[in-house]
């Protein structure tokens, strides 16, 4: 009984601030891009523009609510539903600190890709759903992308879980505990090194943010899967897209940069800041390359990562032989 | 302790709504989605079966099962893709014909 | 504790495949084989096998699931199925009377007493210790090794027939 009432904590504690996270982070974004682009971001409401994300979520909840003339009505109100599930469940598995895990799976990864591959489900269903042209193009593109750079994802991290010897989350980030030599950790970065550039790659591509992001820019389709929601479904798909961004970072933390594990700060607070480094690494990349058109992008994820993850994992199993 | 006779009564209540559907639909895709099912509940007796013989064959076979389904799924759709080319119908009631 | 979950699991498993069966609409019936299908991976974990579990979610609800709702959105064939040939209801109920004398001949004739043969070596105590994901691991590339070969060759050769079946003929 104790366990469970533990467990519904960590789990409120976890969502609630994962939701505040998500809200603050559309904030950060626009802050960031336009400190990069040489101009303020938000700066009106409240001091320095912090009370921005409240402000859009006002304006959101009273956005009238508009349901498209022949739209499936079930399927368009369960798709934004479907996003956002699977982005907030990811966070079951992600160790925060050294007993701080809402639960221990002992096929933690593959139970974080199982999730990231129902990810697509919200998308191509909204994408059809919708009843518009360019929501079914858009939905259908954003979900093929997804598909396709899901496998090098899961490639990229085969090496990482050689190198462990465990699929749990846990037990990666205390397989990286201690150092070379006293100065350098023994993150998975350093043995890892190709593994983690090409899952970088492949999360921005799965999070289908730039320079990847051709199924949403405005300039090319509408607004792809999300061209007909408005008020608090819209919300809800950009409430998916940052969780899962917050996620991916998570998880680049966890299993390339050693979790929790730090010096003289609390771990929590470690983990805190690589997950920050690589949110911003990705607002980065937004801000500062061009797009990929699409045929560029999937021949990218076909011809290029698939071949050099599949390289990655062979030259991993060589060398632990 | 969940008995195995109660596994084994759930996936052939499956398995027969799997076929009765591949019997009774016309659409080949809904025959299709039957036939997966038909194919998950022969995976479900396998790993009951693996639990309940303390044996670990049934679970590998169910990695074959999946895998073979996977090939076949995706063969039956480019399949499919393609007789929708030529008939303009996925009814299989109406593609009776030899001749494209 | 464990029946409450294998009741629901499996109601939800049976109604899912059901109402699957039932509908009209493609787009429908590939949501409830969805839904189907997760119950069945509830099950996979009740029954301790975790790691058929989440491949199961991968394969089945990640992949192949996917690929149906590509292939009934670019068909357009999501709309309901308005089409004359309508389904004999003789067939229905033939059926489902055959389905219904398969299952009580296994409830009654099979059911509980059911006697099963020798037991191999992995019962759940070492499952537990060992892990299910190593001891599958273990036996997949030992035992049966050249299954698991046939296995990649049957999926080049699905992945080469698919590209060609599906590829458009250029004039």
């Amino acid at each position: 009984m104790e366990f469970l009432l533990a467990t519904v904590l960590k789990i409120a504690l976890v969502m609630g601030l994962v939701l505040l996270a998500v809200a603050y982070l559309t904030w950060l974004e626009r802050k960031v891009i336009g400190d990069m682009q040489v101009r303020f971001g938000p700066s009106r409401v409240g001091p320095f523009g912090l009370l921005q994300p409240i402000a859009d979520a006002i304006k959101l909840m009273f956005k009238e609510d508009i349901i498209p003339a022949h739209a499936d009505r079930v399927i368009f109100l369960l798709a934004p539903a479907l996003t956002l599930v699977p982005a907030l469940i990811i966070f079951a598995v992600i160790p925060f600190g050294p007993s701080f895990v809402i639960t221990d799976v002992n096929i933690g990864l593959l139970y974080v890709f199982a999730v990231a591959s129902l990810g697509v489900y919200g998308i191509v269903l909204a994408g059809w759903a919708s009843n518009s042209k360019y929501a079914l193009l858009g939905g259908l593109r954003s979900s093929a992308q997804m598909v396709s750079y899901e496998l090098s994802l899961a490639l990229s991290v085969i090496g990482v879980v050689m190198w462990t010897g465990s699929l749990s989350l846990v037990e990666i980030v205390e397989g990286q505990a201690g150092s070379w030599y006293g100065i350098v950790p023994r993150w998975n970065i350093f043995p890892q090194f190709f593994g983690f550039l090409i899952f970088l790659v492949s999360s921005n591509a799965e999070l289908n943010r730039a320079p990847f992001d051709l199924a949403e820019a405005e300039t090319e389709l509408v607004a792809g899967y999300h061209t007909e929601y408005s008020s608090m479904k819209f919300a809800l798909f950009f409430m998916a897209e940052y969780a899962n961004m917050i996620a991916a970072g998570a998880l680049a933390a966890t299993l390339f940069l050693g979790g929790w594990q730090g010096p003289f700060l609390p771990p929590v607070i470690w983990f805190l800041l690589k997950v920050f480094a690589f949110i911003f690494l990705f607002v980065w990349l937004r801000a500062t390359l061009p797009r990929f058109r699409y045929d560029q992008l999937m021949r990218f994820g076909w011809k290029v990562l698939l071949p050099a993850a599949l390289a990655n994992v062979m030259v991993t199993a060589a060398l632990l032989a | 302790m969940v008995p195995l006779w109660a596994y084994l009564l759930l996936s052939a209540f499956l398995f027969m709504v799997g076929v009765v559907g591949v019997a009774t639909r016309r659409n080949a895709l809904i025959i299709f989605m039957a036939i997966e099912l038909m194919l998950n509940a022969v995976n479900l007796t396998f790993v009951a079966f693996s639990r309940f013989l303390h044996s670990l064959d049934g679970q590998v076979f169910v990695f074959f099962v999946m895998t073979v389904a996977a090939a076949e799924v995706a063969v039956g759709l480019a399949i499919i893709i393609a007789l929708f080319r030529t008939a303009e119908t996925v009814n299989v009631d109406e593609v009776r014909l030899l001749k494209g | 504790m464990e029946w409450i979950f294998f009741l629901a699991f499996g109601l939800v498993a049976a109604v899912a495949a059901v109402a699957m069966v039932l509908q009209r609409s493609p787009i429908y019936s590939a949501l409830y084989l969805i839904l189907a299908l997760f119950a069945q991976a509830g099950l996979y974990i009740l029954l301790g096998a975790e790691l058929i579990a989440a491949v199961h979610i991968i394969v089945y609800a990640g992949a192949i699931m996917v690929l149906f709702l590509f292939v009934i959105m670019l068909l357009d064939l999501g709309r309901t199925d308005r089409s004359p040939a309508r389904v004999k209801p003789v067939g229905v109920i033939v059926g489902t009377v055959l389905a219904g004398l398969l299952l009580a001949e296994l409830a009654v004739g099979v059911g509980p007493q059911i006697v099963l043969g020798p037991r191999g070596a992995y019962d759940p105590e070492v499952l537990r210790t060992v892990g299910n994901t190593r001891a599958v691991g273990r036996i997949l590339f030992r035992e049966y090794l050249i299954p698991f070969e046939l296995t990649s060759l049957i999926l080049l050769t699905a992945m080469v027939g698919a590209m060609v079946l599906a590829k458009r003929k250029v004039e």
